[in-house]
């Protein structure tokens, strides 16, 4: 387009000037966490004075270390288990063939217009019921299953190519021996576009976790740090520091997985 | 069941059930191979069914049914039952009028502001070089968790926060905005649009790579200046990614709730401003325990959602 050249200046300054939006707050949060108690209201504070006191006043001051555990382990246990469910189900409805195939997948394909928030009594009444309130397994094993994700999965299946496993059947491998040795192997983008997603979703998931949890020692790190946001809104330099440990992990994730944030948006969410 | 954030839980979106189609077959009696491969694809989604009939299906329909009663969790001796006068009390009910009037004017104020700034950071973006910077720069919010997003905006908003000090600048005197009835509410607007944007504009920008250049390049021939193109090609070949943003934003949105939890602490305060579908919903069933007024009021919500579903694979599925 030839006349977009007279704009492009005007392009790169706007263009600029969002990122600056966009990435400003994350800027303000990380230099109000280096600033000492004192000078929280100050808009400058001299570079001498910056300090890292509040990064360790939250860890040996308040169990922000639990809860990334917390996070860490439960966002873990949903991962693994969300890529071994939903591949394996995913497989089935590309490759497979097995009577009311069609029904099931159709089942899977309407549930997801449920919202999730309809489930929150009767899941825990249920949870409550097996005494899961506050526990791992609570945490843990409703989630194990995304039918979104098979839908993607069943897709990435059907786009490889049969032969290989056909040729597998014929040297005499099982369909769990094909899945296993064969298919899966084949599937690292998939299985890091699920990883990644399922992964994020999990660790930045604040409805479930804070009806779920009822001591701090189970808190995930978004209920820890709303519950200690509650408590210290005084120390903003405390309270950003807890902002960035919740933060980084998933930006470092982030940057090192680009790629496949996009293409995991751009191939799936058009479809 | 995802556990995803509640604002946006739709990050690559649902499919079209159209798009579930099998390719035909014939129907054979089974012999043995095909009854290994039944049993070996029963075996294959059985994790997935058992997941989907004990954490879905079952309790949606436990919802259901106690949403026909006063029923307390911890007294269930007395639950009662009442028919529809849950439903009928919610839209007598001041609190829920107010927090579906609330989470409506959010909608209204986030998704259009958030799709047409998508779309032009998208027609920008798709312009110039450093793509990956700035795809990365406005993913960013994206990513980060909606109670860091939160914290960090109540801190700029505050009283003595980034945007007073600015407008201080002008003369001007801010109040503590999420903490005041006429501007909290448009607090959380601000802070949903700032985070999501960079997700929308990602489709976008995968949208307009799938434009043809033929079109333009004869478009170009035809003498057609860059406006115009903009106007003729590019919006509307974008129909169908503009519909489906518009209707996952619509989606996320009506399911707003960590924003206003951690802005109110949880009570939708100050006076009901940030009081939401969603939040109405938790404080109903998990601090005063009317359980089964809850799960109407979750039912409700579900209608609207079912509502928009369906629109949308209406006209994707005409559009096709």
């Amino acid at each position: 387009m030839t006349h977009a050249k007279n704009f492009r200046p005007l392009l790169y300054a706007v263009a600029i000037l969002y990122a600056c939006v966009s990435l400003l707050p994350f800027v303000w949060s990380v230099y109000t966490s280096l600033k000492p108690t004192s000078d929280i209201y100050h808009t400058f504070v001299p570079f001498g004075h910056l300090t890292l006191h509040s990064y360790s006043d939250i860890i040996n001051n308040f169990p922000f270390l639990r809860w990334l555990c917390n996070s860490v382990i439960v966002a873990t246990i949903v991962t693994i288990g969300n890529l071994i469910v939903n591949t394996l189900a995913g497989y089935a409805f590309a490759r497979l063939r097995f009577p009311f195939k069609g029904a099931l997948f159709y089942l899977f394909m309407a549930v997801m217009m449920i919202p999730s928030q309809v489930l929150l009594v009767p899941i825990y009444i249920m949870l409550a019921k097996l005494g899961w309130i506050n526990t791992y397994q609570g945490l843990t094993v409703p989630f194990l299953m995304n039918a979104m994700m098979i839908f993607l999965a069943r897709q990435f299946f059907l786009g490889i190519p049969q032969e290989l496993e056909e040729a597998a059947r014929m040297d005499g491998l099982s369909h769990w021996g094909i899945f296993f040795r064969i298919v899966l192997p084949l599937s690292r983008p998939l299985m890091a576009t699920m990883t990644i997603f399922t992964f994020q979703g999990n660790w930045n998931s604040f409805l479930w976790p804070v009806l779920l949890t009822t001591s701090d020692d189970m808190y995930t790190l978004p209920v820890g740090l709303n519950s200690f946001y509650g408590q210290y809104d005084a120390y903003w330099n405390s309270v950003m520091a807890g902002v960035l440990l919740l933060t980084l992990p998933m930006i470092l994730v982030f940057l090192v997985f680009q790629k496949h944030f996009v293409k995991g948006i751009s191939t799936t969410g058009l479809k | 069941m995802s556990m995803g954030t509640s604002e946006t839980p739709t990050l690559i979106g649902r499919p079209s059930v159209e798009a579930a189609g099998m390719p035909p077959r014939k129907r054979k009696p089974l012999g043995r191979n095909q009854k290994d491969e039944a049993l070996a694809g029963y075996l294959f989604v059985l994790p997935a069914i058992a997941s989907l009939v004990v954490f879905l299906l079952g309790p949606i329909l436990v919802a259901f049914y106690i949403s026909f009663f006063n029923f307390n969790f911890l007294d269930p001796e007395n639950a009662k039952f009442v028919g529809l006068a849950n439903y009928w009390h919610l839209f007598h009910d001041p609190q829920f009028l107010r927090a579906l009037w609330n989470t409506t004017l959010y909608s209204l104020g986030v998704v259009p502001t958030q799709t047409v700034l998508a779309l032009f950071l998208a027609l920008i973006v798709n312009q110039i070089r450093g793509k990956t910077f700035f795809r990365v720069a406005y993913y960013l919010p994206q990513v980060t968790s909606t109670i860091a997003v939160s914290v960090m905006f109540i801190f700029i908003f505050s009283q003595q926060g980034l945007l007073n000090q600015f407008l201080h600048l002008f003369g001007i005197q801010g109040p503590t905005y999420t903490n005041d009835p006429k501007f909290a509410l448009a607090s959380l607007m601000v802070m949903a649009i700032w985070s999501t944007s960079g997700q929308f504009m990602m489709i976008y920008l995968a949208g307009l790579q799938d434009i043809p250049d033929e079109i333009y390049e004869a478009a170009a021939l035809d003498g057609a200046s860059g406006w115009r193109m903009l106007r003729y090609i590019t919006i509307p070949s974008l129909r169908r990614v503009t519909f489906f943003v518009v209707v996952m934003s619509l989606i996320g949105t009506y399911q707003v709730f960590d924003q206003a939890y951690v802005v109110s602490g949880g009570d939708g305060g100050p006076l009901n401003s940030t009081m939401t579908v969603v939040l109405d919903v938790f404080t109903k069933g998990f601090k005063t325990m009317q359980m089964g007024y809850a799960s109407a009021m979750a039912f409700v919500l579900f209608f609207i959602i079912l509502i928009l579903t369906l629109i949308q694979h209406y006209i994707m599925g005409r559009e096709k």
